[in-house]
């Protein structure tokens, strides 16, 4: 197998993690042949995670910005409000398969611990999240979520006490005990094959959005829009539409307080080739080539690193990259909410915001297809707190 | 005959094993962790694992990351580390010296200026701890170019035909790493990894060099009665991190080389 996206991607861990990475990819290869295991995760999907997701012609929207018609793919209406479910169901079954008895994951804002979680307890397994000191305080409700759910959290201080940090954790706990521990990635970064694993499992949403669109509108949309922190959603939406050249697909960075600024955590738009977590990819690092700090208003986005595919396909110019601040995300979350009755992800509310900036330049006869991968009760707090500086 | 080579088949004559001492470049800052190396050389060390930090170590147990952390606080880069790096290896001809890092600090500064810069000033490999045999081809090529050793990883979870096949690539030494799980000091198995290092023994044709969870002579001296090389990096750094101020850290340190180096010795 291919384990690379041009120059990016690999697998750059200790020697270590290698035959773990190679049990991985070959329990995964047999899975992918076999349509039992296809059944099992397709029947989840549809009574336990709600899936199809509808996709939703948000025409006051559309009508009150006077161009473009946005089209939004639920991911909001999943079970656990996003669409990390779609994943960790996938992975978890796969780590049953594999004999294993304990999940771990990493988790920044939470999402990913909780779906993690979720999992573990449908499938009456062992679970540990690693999440940073400072997101524990930022998102203590996911917290409390994740321990509800019987796992166990794992505080981790070390570094910027954030995503990347719980991230080295969990692997540095997945080199110590892989024989009984499968590590659940929650993003399309990682070592090979987790970018492979992680976009197998998401692309359930793209190929969804196709049919639906089709069905719909009688067309393909013009443009796929989908914000992006690790990438796992963009990526899930964008792998149903990479026989479709016509369509333009569209990832959305976190621009934080702009890119000039140093504060935010676009890798792709503001950073350069490295090597982090596994994979060869675009990362926001110093002039000595360590790791930097990152700032978003949406915790979901605020990672130095982006999967090694995003970075092929900016390069190839296969997707096109683009930044979003904090201010316009915000003004797009408010909008969904008053003109659609939909209180979006901040994270989800990035590629709105990109949807909204664009959609005056067409014709209503343009399709915009956002995917609204999260629902956003847990930002309520953070937004509040936006409002008041 | 290159120096590697030449420390090594010293140690076999000697009939003891090469000791290998691993030290965090910049920690506590750059000036203490050039006596620190000095201070170990001196006490018999043959061979310095250069430590360049790096903001996310996701091999390294608690006391390196600690020391890693302070030394990028301390404002410790590559650049600073090839500066002191040039001026040991004129001051200490004999000892071999190996830059040691995780890929992203050394593709960053550019892998084939790197390996050029290293000819220049004498080192003698580099060892990148998050490069398996399948990546490693960027860096083995330049590598090569500049006559540097390009120092490989095993462990116990290696399977033993891949690591055949890191071994029959190997160049210097073979680092084998006596336990799954990141660096640092913590109970062995010691007959689980005479096996392990007397099976790899036989199958590489360079020298095997055992490390992770070293930290006294008696764990020294059990190892060496196999492993052509011992390395000890974490003991060290933690008595640097120790009681009392730097001085007397390094006369602890320079007690605990003194005793390592006594113990690489095999009994006749």
């Amino acid at each position: 197998m291919n384990t690379h996206y041009g120059i990016y991607g690999g697998q750059y861990v200790a020697e270590t993690l290698m035959p773990a990475l190679a049990e991985l990819e070959q329990a995964y290869l047999e899975a992918k042949q076999d349509p039992e295991f296809h059944k099992e995760y397709q029947t989840l999907l549809k009574n336990y995670v709600g899936r199809e997701s509808p996709l939703y012609f948000a025409k006051r929207l559309s009508q009150a910005l006077g161009g473009a018609s946005i089209y939004l793919k639920r991911e909001d209406l999943n079970h656990t409000g996003a669409h990390k479910i779609n994943n960790t169901i996938g992975q978890a079954l796969l780590a049953k398969r594999m004999g294993k008895t304990r999940l771990i994951a990493e988790t920044g804002a939470g999402m990913h611990g909780v779906a993690t979680a979720t999992v573990a307890a449908l499938l009456g397994m062992e679970c540990e999240v690693f999440m940073g000191t400072l997101d524990v305080q930022r998102q203590s409700v996911n917290v409390e979520r994740m321990k509800t759910l019987g796992a166990k959290v794992n505080p981790v201080n070390e570094g910027s006490a954030t995503l990347k940090d719980a991230m080295n954790e969990a692997l540095r706990d997945w080199t110590a005990r892989f024989s009984d521990t499968f590590y659940l990635i929650g993003t399309v970064a990682g070592p090979y094959p987790y970018p492979m694993l992680v976009r197998d499992f998401q692309s359930v949403i793209g190929e969804e959005a196709r049919r639906q669109c089709l069905d719909q509108t009688g067309r393909l949309p013009d443009q796929v829009i989908a914000c992006v922190g690790g990438g796992s959603n963009a990526m899930g939406i964008f792998a149903g539409f990479f026989d479709d050249p016509e369509v333009q697909l569209v990832g959305v960075e976190a621009g934080g307080k702009g890119l000039d600024s140093g504060e935010h955590a676009a890798s792709i738009c503001g950073g350069k080739v490295g090597i982090l977590h596994g994979c060869k990819t675009y990362l926001l690092q110093n002039a000595d080539g360590q790791i930097i700090d990152t700032y978003s208003v949406s915790a979901g986005l605020d990672y130095p690193g982006v999967g090694p595919e995003h970075s092929f396909m900016a390069d190839h110019g296969k997707a096109h990259y683009v930044t979003v601040n904090d201010d316009e995300a915000i003004s797009a979350f408010d909008l969904l909410a008053r003109y659609e009755g939909i209180i979006p992800a901040l994270e989800s509310a990035h590629a709105l915001a990109f949807a909204i900036r664009i959609a005056k330049d067409y014709p209503a006869t343009t399709t915009l297809l956002v995917n609204l991968s999260g629902r956003g009760d847990k930002d309520m707090d953070t937004v509040r707190k936006f409002k008041q500086l | 005959m290159d120096k590697l080579k030449k420390i090594f088949s010293q140690c076999r004559q000697e009939n003891r094993a090469a000791l290998i001492i691993f030290c965090s470049c910049g920690y506590p800052d750059m000036e203490s962790s050039e006596r620190a190396i000095e201070t170990a050389i001196k006490a018999g060390a043959d061979i310095i694992e250069l430590g360049v930090p790096f903001s996310d170590p996701m091999a390294d147990g608690s006391v390196i990351r600690k020391a890693s952390e302070i030394a990028i606080s301390k404002g410790t880069n590559l650049p600073k580390i090839l500066d002191m790096a040039e001026r040991l290896a004129i001051r200490f001809p004999e000892t071999g010296f190996i830059l040691f890092s995780y890929m992203n600090i050394l593709y960053h500064y550019g892998l084939t200026k790197l390996c050029g810069k290293l000819k220049k000033i004498g080192l003698d490999g580099i060892l990148a701890v998050d490069l398996p045999l399948e990546e490693k081809a960027e860096l083995a090529q330049p590598c090569k170019e500049n006559g540097l050793h390009l120092v490989a990883l095993v462990s116990p979870a290696t399977p033993l035909e891949r690591a055949r096949k890191i071994m029959a690539d190997a160049s210097g030494f073979v680092y084998s790493v006596n336990v799954c799980g990141v660096t640092g000091v913590r109970d062995l198995h010691p007959e689980e990894i005479s096996q392990h290092l007397a099976v790899l023994k036989e199958n590489s044709a360079v020298p095997i060099a055992a490390g992770f969870g070293i930290n006294d002579g008696q764990a020294a001296q059990r190892l060496s009665r196999i492993a052509d090389g011992v390395i000890v990096g974490s003991a060290f750094i933690k008595i640097l991190s120790g009681a009392g101020d730097f001085s007397q850290r390094l006369e602890a340190a320079r007690e605990l080389i003194t005793d390592l180096a006594k113990n690489v010795r095999r009994q006749p």
